[in-house]
């Protein structure tokens, strides 16, 4: 950021950051309304009543009263707004929850209670976070490297058997869900083979980072491999642009070495969407891989949100999606900054 | 591949090397493409000394840049075919190494491109260009080579250069940025610069300063200079010798006394005719040269400007059949044309003069 300093007023670096965030924290609120519509106002207007949306919180064998009381304990007959502001609340200060029997006590930041589990959402969301993270971080260093690589690569050698071969391999890879090249993978490599962990544990890095990686390198590759390709691609054709271009001949005629002609001059250049691109998706990859993590039994966000829906427990859902939301919003305001510090031209507008 | 292969054989034939400064000796840049080869420069050669400016004029795809980033090397090998000889003090360019010329450009050899907004970085400052084209072949410090940046965006007249120095291209104005485009070629101090249309895509008024300044400066480095316009006006202002190109070839090569005052050949002649110029009077129109460059793929045979000339039918029809040949004529002067001296001549009064009566 020196850099910004240098050649813009640090004043107007100042305003642009404050006022970026400012849309950020703007965004997160608009985001928060449309989940808490989703969950709450869409069935309304669907035609379901209190009593409905209710329904979901008691046992099954509940008669009409006890729904109706339950709707009543859980503010369902209150006014939209209210509900909403009781919601964004509990998420600042806590919240008591009743749940018939008793009243539980959700800590801030509450993003909900798990009736179903009678736990808050919050701590497990802060349990799950590590694995979806050191899943989505491992994979996006990986596929960020190899698929930069091979797409400087194929576009330095355009039409030559390397590049012919690279783009056959990432269209694959673009192509090939992960349900199937997962199974596949895990089938060779830690069943046939017995190379890589079979999957279904998470060492955390802090205990022992060997076997964290050993745990995590099958789903790393698996899901880089997916990513990589798309990489590949888009690096390949930012390079065939760049290097063609007439700064890349200034730079040749200044007698700087090839690699540094293609690393400081071309990379440089074509590297801005793929900055972007990349901000986006580890950003989204944070809410949870549901697929990797469902193939590889990982104890992640995305797993975790799959069971929750598969058990119909609302509020979990509802905690998944808030956090996914807020990942994307801050990846979208990191790449915003991030291309500022890429391409001085942002700076000035 | 054949790329080095012929450019192998082709030393190989042994020639001695060039007294003169910088040498180009039948130099062929040859594109083997799909729809077949493009022959951009056909055997073009010419001596040029320190201190000295060579104009190398013509329209575009007359194989101007071309010649340019041959001597310099920047063609790829993979797909240009390179053949003839490059004496550059007294080494063989051609045949060298890729890495033994990377050495030489930027150092020996610089260029100042024609559109300096996109012929620099955008993503660099000024100043970190300039430092990176001095580091390559200076070993000093960033601090030093930041002095010198400053120093040279001083000397090429760009103001407060210790500020303008961490400024973007996008920052400066046209003719700014052409002026640092200078400095980043003067910074090695190169013996050899070649400027590709400097003042092509600047405004009038600017375009004056920075031949000015370009006169100046190869005064002050004592460097050879080869300017390639297709603008007679700069020539006019700069060069010593000219080089006139058409479709690949000389096709005429004198001092710009013999060019401008006995041009010899019907191309220049058009060229000329085609100059604006304030001391006409203004009734008079501009004559354009008809029809438009050739495909340098399908090359007209004979002279390749037959089909745009207005003598074709005084040469018995060698004009379409056969090359005509370089020719030498009192003085350094050389033409490439089947009309004979005394054929020009009459021509030239009858046809060209009026129309290009000084004064």
């Amino acid at each position: 950021m020196a850099q910004v300093g240098r050649s813009a007023k640090p004043n107007d670096v100042t305003t642009y950051l404050i006022r970026r965030v400012a849309q950020a924290i703007l965004m997160l609120v608009i985001v928060s309304m449309v989940t808490f519509s989703i969950f709450f106002v869409v069935p309304r207007l669907a035609g379901g009543s209190a009593e409905n949306l209710a329904a979901r919180y008691v046992g099954r064998t509940a008669g009409e009263e006890q729904i109706a009381q339950a709707a009543e304990r859980l503010g369902f007959n209150d006014p939209l707004p209210v509900q909403y502001g009781r919601w964004v609340k509990a998420i600042v200060v806590g919240a008591e929850y009743d749940y018939g029997p008793g009243v539980e006590h959700c800590p801030a930041p509450c993003f909900g209670y798990s009736f179903l589990a009678q736990t808050p959402v919050w701590p497990d969301l802060v349990d799950r976070l590590p694995v979806t993270a050191s899943l989505a971080v491992g994979a996006a260093i990986i596929w960020l490297l190899g698929g930069v690589s091979v797409g400087v690569i194929s576009a330095l050698r355009r039409g030559s058997f390397f590049d012919r071969a690279a783009m056959g391999v990432a269209l694959s890879g673009v192509s090939l869900p992960i349900f199937f090249t997962g199974l596949l993978t895990l089938y060779l490599f830690s069943y046939t083979l017995r190379w890589t962990s079979p999957g279904a544990s998470f060492t955390p890095f802090t205990a022992n980072p060997a076997k964290w990686a050993y745990d995590l390198l099958l789903p790393w590759v698996t899901l880089a491999f997916l990513f990589a390709a798309a990489y590949a691609r888009l690096t390949r054709a930012g390079m065939l642009e760049t290097m063609g271009e007439d700064y890349v001949r200034t730079a040749r005629a200044k007698g700087l070495p090839e690699r540094v002609v293609v690393t400081k001059h071309g990379l440089r250049a074509a590297l801005t969407p793929i900055v972007t691109i990349f901000g986006l998706d580890v950003g989204l990859l944070l809410g949870g891989a549901v697929l990797t993590e469902t193939v590889y039994s990982l104890p992640g966000l995305g797993k975790y949100a799959i069971d929750a829906i598969g058990s119909n427990d609302l509020p979990r859902v509802m905690g998944v999606t808030m956090l996914a939301a807020f990942f994307v919003v801050i990846a979208n305001l990191i790449v915003d900054l991030l291309y500022a510090v890429v391409d001085p031209r942002v700076r000035l507008n | 591949m054949t790329a080095s292969h012929v450019a192998v054989t082709e030393v190989s034939r042994g020639t001695a090397p060039s007294p003169s400064f910088l040498e180009l000796r039948d130099l062929r840049i040859h594109f083997p493409t799909d729809d077949g080869l493009v022959r951009a420069v056909d055997s073009v050669s010419f001596q040029l000394e320190r201190g000295r400016t060579l104009g190398i004029v013509g329209e575009s795809g007359s194989g101007k840049s071309v010649t340019s980033l041959g001597i310099l090397g920047l063609h790829n090998r993979r797909n240009a075919n390179v053949s003839g000889e490059i004496w550059l003090d007294g080494q063989e360019l051609v045949g060298a190494s890729p890495e033994q010329v990377r050495s030489l450009r930027g150092k020996k050899m610089a260029m100042i491109f024609q559109d300096p907004l996109s012929a620099m970085h955008p993503y660099y400052t000024v100043g970190n260009q300039i430092i990176e084209a001095y580091r390559v072949h200076n070993s000093v410090s960033k601090a030093v080579a930041r002095r010198h940046a400053i120093d040279m965006l001083g000397r090429v007249g760009i103001p407060n250069p210790d500020k303008r120095v961490d400024d973007y291209p996008h920052q400066f104005s046209g003719g700014m940025r052409q002026r640092a485009m200078i400095a980043m070629a003067l910074s090695c101090d190169p013996e050899l610069l070649i400027a590709d249309e400097p003042t092509t895509a600047l405004d009038v008024t600017v375009q004056a300063q920075i031949l000015d300044l370009m006169r100046d400066l190869q005064e002050d480095f004592n460097s050879a200079l080869i300017i390639i316009t297709h603008d007679l006006g700069v020539v006019a202002e700069l060069a010593d010798d000219i080089l006139v190109m058409y479709a690949g070839r000389a096709v005429e090569y004198g001092s710009a006394t013999a060019i401008f005052e006995q041009p010899q050949h019907p191309y220049t002649w058009g060229l000329l005719g085609s100059m604006p110029r304030i001391d006409r009077t203004r009734t008079e129109r501009l004559v354009p040269i008809k029809g438009t460059p050739p495909s340098l793929i399908n090359v007209p045979p004979g002279c390749a400007f037959h089909p745009r000339c207005r003598y074709t039918d005084r040469t018995n029809g060698a004009c379409d059949t056969v090359v005509p040949e370089l020719v030498a004529l009192p003085g350094t002067h050389l033409t490439r044309c089947h009309l004979t001296a005394a054929q020009r001549s009459e021509a030239f009064d009858a046809d060209v003069r009026p129309s290009l009566e000084l004064r």
